[in-house]
C-alpha cells in the first residue's frame, strides 16, 4: 500500500485508537453537532469560551479514522487559543487539505496538524478531516443547528 | 434498420467460461492506482460490455433522430429501434403486452411515478401503504411524500436480526385500510432475497397492490412478472449490464390505464387545445418528453447480452461465489458479516472491529478493489444494526474466486494499519 503511510500517518492512527478530549463537558458556553452524511461521521464539539479564549474544548462523536484523529487533533490544539487564532488556524487547516502548500510551510503553520498533508491526496476523504473543523466555525458562530459537509 | 448485430463472443457451454466474459469489459483491463481493477460494487452499478457499449454509439453515428414525430428515414429507424429495445424488455421479464413497459431514468423515477400518478388518484387520508425495514431510500421517500400530502400512513415490515422480513408481522400489517405494498426484492445492503411470491399472494388474498423494487434482483435472478403476478416492477438499466439514466416501471395494463399521466408535455398527447387535451395511449402517456432513446437501445443491447449469457446461468454461477465469498470473509476474525438470511444474492455487507468502513474503502482502493462503504441509502438498516455504516463487496458474473482472494488479502491489510 504505497500511499497508505502518506495518509495514515502514525500520529492519525495513535489519535484514532486513543482520541483526546473524547468527553463531554458540562455546561459549556457552546456545542455544535455536525454530520456528514456520506458516509456517516456525526459528532457533537463542546467548548467552554473565557473573554475569547477557548479554555476547554472536546468532543464525542462515531467516525471514520481521519474524521476522528482530527477532531482529537484540533481540539488538543486549540486549547487555550484565541476564537481569533482558531480562525486563522480554520483557514490554514482548510488550505492544507485542498491544495499545495509547501512542507516547511505547512509545518511551520500548522504544527502537528500537518500530517493531515495526505488528505489532498484523497478528495473523497477532505470532509472527514474537515468535518471537526466546520463543525468548530459553526459552534463558534453560534448557529445551534446540525452542520453538514455536503 | 440494422442494429450493431457485432457477434456476441459469449457462447457458454454447461458452465460459465468467465475469462471470455472478461474480454468483453474493457474496462476490467483498466489499472487502479497501479494495480488490477478488482471491481466488487456492482449493487452500485455494472460495467458495460463492449456489445452495450456499441450499440450507444452505433446509435449515436448512424441512427440519431428523435423519435415518434418524424417522417424522415433516421426518425423511423430510430423509433423502431427504441420499440425494439421495448420488445426485448417485455419478453425478458415475460410482461403480456409492450404497453406495459413505460422507460424512465431508472427505479427512483419509476417508484416516484407510481407514488405520484397512482397515489394521486387513489390514495386518500387514513390508507395504508406498507414498505419493509430494508429498503433503499427511493422506496421509502417517495411514499412519505406522498403521505404527507395525503395524510396516508406508512408502515414498515419489522426484519429479524438475520436481515430476513418478520413475516408473521406483515400479515398483521394487512388489513382494509391498505392499498399498497411496496417492497424491495432483493436488498442492495444486506442482500436478503425476500419471499416475494409469499408477500404477492398475502396481499392479493385482500385485493391488495403489490410493487416490487427489482434493482437488484433483475440481473442476478430471472425476474417473470406473470408469475410473480406483482402489479409494477421497477428497474434500473445501468445495474444490468446497459446505461445510466433510463430504467423501466412495468405496470399491469388495466392499473396503468386507470392511472392519471405523471409528467405533461410532448408525446404523451393524444390532441392539445387550451380548453381540453387528451392523453396518448400506454406507453407513451407516461413518456412525455424526448427519452433518453440511446439509453433505451442500450439497454435492449444489455438484455441480449444477459440472454445470450443466460440468466440461469448468471444466477447458478454468482451463487457459487457468493458462497465462496461468505466462507472466506467469515474465516476472517474481527469480520463480521451483516445480514445473515438463509436466501441471499448479489451483496455482501460486513464490519471490522476498530476500522471504520471509510477508512477500509480507501486502503482496498490503494489496492486497486472497489467495494461500496457508506449506509447504502438504507440508513434505516444502518440504524437497526447499530453501525454508522457498513462495506459492501456486490458481485456480477465477471468477478472471479482471485477476485474474492484478492479482498480478503486486502482486508488483512487493513487490519495490518489498524492492529
Ligand atoms: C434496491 C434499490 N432500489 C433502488 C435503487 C435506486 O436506483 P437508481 O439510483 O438507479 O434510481 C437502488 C440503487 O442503488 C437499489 O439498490
Amino acid at each position: 500500500m504505497s500511499n497508505t503511510n502518506e495518509l495514515y500517518q502514525e500520529i492519525i492512527l495513535d489519535h484514532n485508537k486513543n482520541p483526546r478530549n473524547y468527553h463531554k463537558i458540562e455546561n459549556p458556553t457552546c456545542s455544535q453537532e455536525g454530520f456528514n452524511p456520506l458516509c456517516g461521521d456525526h459528532l457533537h464539539l463542546y467548548l467552554k469560551l473565557e473573554d475569547g479564549i477557548i479554555r476547554d474544548i472536546s468532543f464525542e462523536g462515531n467516525g471514520c479514522a481521519i474524521s476522528k484523529s482530527s477532531a482529537s487533533l484540533m481540539t488538543s490544539v486549540l486549547k487555550g487559543k484565541t476564537v481569533n487564532e482558531a480562525d486563522e488556524l480554520f483557514e490554514k487547516f482548510h488550505k492544507l487539505v485542498t491544495s499545495s502548500m509547501d512542507e516547511e510551510q505547512q509545518i511551520e503553520e500548522l504544527g502537528k496538524l500537518a500530517v493531515f498533508s495526505g488528505v489532498r491526496e484523497f478528495p473523497a476523504r477532505v470532509k472527514c478531516a474537515s468535518l471537526a473543523w466546520h463543525t468548530l466555525r459553526a459552534a463558534l458562530d453560534n448557529k445551534d443547528k446540525i452542520v453538514t459537509t455536503e | 434498420m440494422i442494429v450493431a448485430e457485432k457477434i456476441m463472443p459469449v457462447n457458454v457451454s454447461s458452465t460459465l467460461d468467465v475469462e471470455r466474459i472478461r474480454q468483453d469489459f474493457p474496462i476490467l483491463r483498466e489499472r487502479i492506482h497501479g494495480k488490477p481493477l478488482v471491481y466488487l460494487d456492482n449493487a452500485a452499478t455494472t460495467q458495460k460490455p463492449l456489445f452495450v457499449i456499441d450499440a450507444v454509439h452505433h446509435y449515436y453515428r448512424a441512427q440519431n433522430a428523435n423519435i415518434h414525430r418524424g417522417t424522415h428515414y433516421l426518425s423511423q429507424v430510430a423509433t423502431f429501434e427504441y420499440e425494439k429495445a421495448r420488445g426485448k424488455i417485455r419478453q425478458f421479464i415475460n410482461a403480456k403486452d409492450n404497453k406495459e413497459i413505460i422507460f424512465v431514468r431508472g427505479t427512483t423515477e419509476a417508484i416516484n411515478l407510481v407514488s405520484s400518478a397512482y397515489g394521486r388518484k387513489f390514495i386518500c387520508a387514513g390508507d395504508e401503504i406498507i414498505i419493509s425495514a430494508m429498503e433503499h431510500h427511493s422506496n421509502i421517500v417517495p411514499w412519505q411524500i406522498l403521505c404527507e400530502q395525503t395524510g396516508a400512513v406508512l408502515r414498515v415490515v419489522p426484519m429479524h436480526q438475520s436481515g430476513e422480513l418478520i413475516m408473521e408481522e406483515y400479515v398483521k400489517l394487512l388489513n382494509e385500510k391498505t392499498k399498497l405494498v411496496s417492497v424491495v426484492h432483493i436488498s442492495n445492503a444486506l442482500g436478503t432475497v425476500n419471499p416475494v411470491k409469499e408477500i404477492i399472494r398475502l396481499a392479493h388474498e385482500r385485493n391488495i397492490l403489490v410493487m416490487l423494487d427489482a434493482a437488484q434482483s433483475i440481473p442476478h435472478a430471472p425476474v417473470d412478472v406473470r408469475d410473480l403476478d406483482c402489479d409494477f416492477l421497477v428497474f434500473s438499466g445501468h445495474k444490468m449490464y446497459g446505461p445510466t439514466g433510463v430504467g423501466v416501471l412495468y405496470g399491469k395494463q388495466q392499473l396503468l390505464e386507470s392511472m392519471p399521466p405523471y409528467h405533461g408535455g410532448g408525446d404523451m398527447i393524444r390532441t392539445v387545445s387550451f380548453e381540453k387535451t387528451t392523453y396518448a395511449e400506454l406507453p407513451n402517456k407516461f413518456e412525455a418528453g424526448t427519452p433518453n432513446i440511446a439509453g433505451g437501445i442500450g439497454l435492449g443491447a444489455a438484455v441480449d447480452y444477459i440472454n445470450r449469457i443466460g440468466i440461469h446461468k448468471i444466477a447458478e454461477y454468482e451463487a457459487e461465489l457468493m458462497a465462496y465469498a461468505t466462507e472466506q470473509l467469515s474465516a476472517i476474525n474481527k469480520l463480521k458479516i451483516i445480514g445473515t438470511a438463509k436466501e441471499k444474492a448479489g451483496a455482501i455487507s460486513f464490519v471490522m472491529e476498530n476500522v471504520h468502513p471509510h477508512d477500509t474503502g480507501t486502503l482496498l482502493d490503494l489496492e486497486g478493489i472497489a467495494i461500496r462503504t457508506g449506509h447504502h441509502c438504507a440508513q434505516p438498516v444502518m440504524q437497526f444494526y447499530g453501525v454508522p455504516a457498513t462495506s459492501r463487496a456486490s458481485l456480477s458474473f465477471y468477478n472471479t474466486k482471485e477476485d474474492i482472494d484478492a479482498l480478503v488479502k486486502g482486508l488483512h491489510k487493513v487490519m495490518e494499519v489498524f492492529k
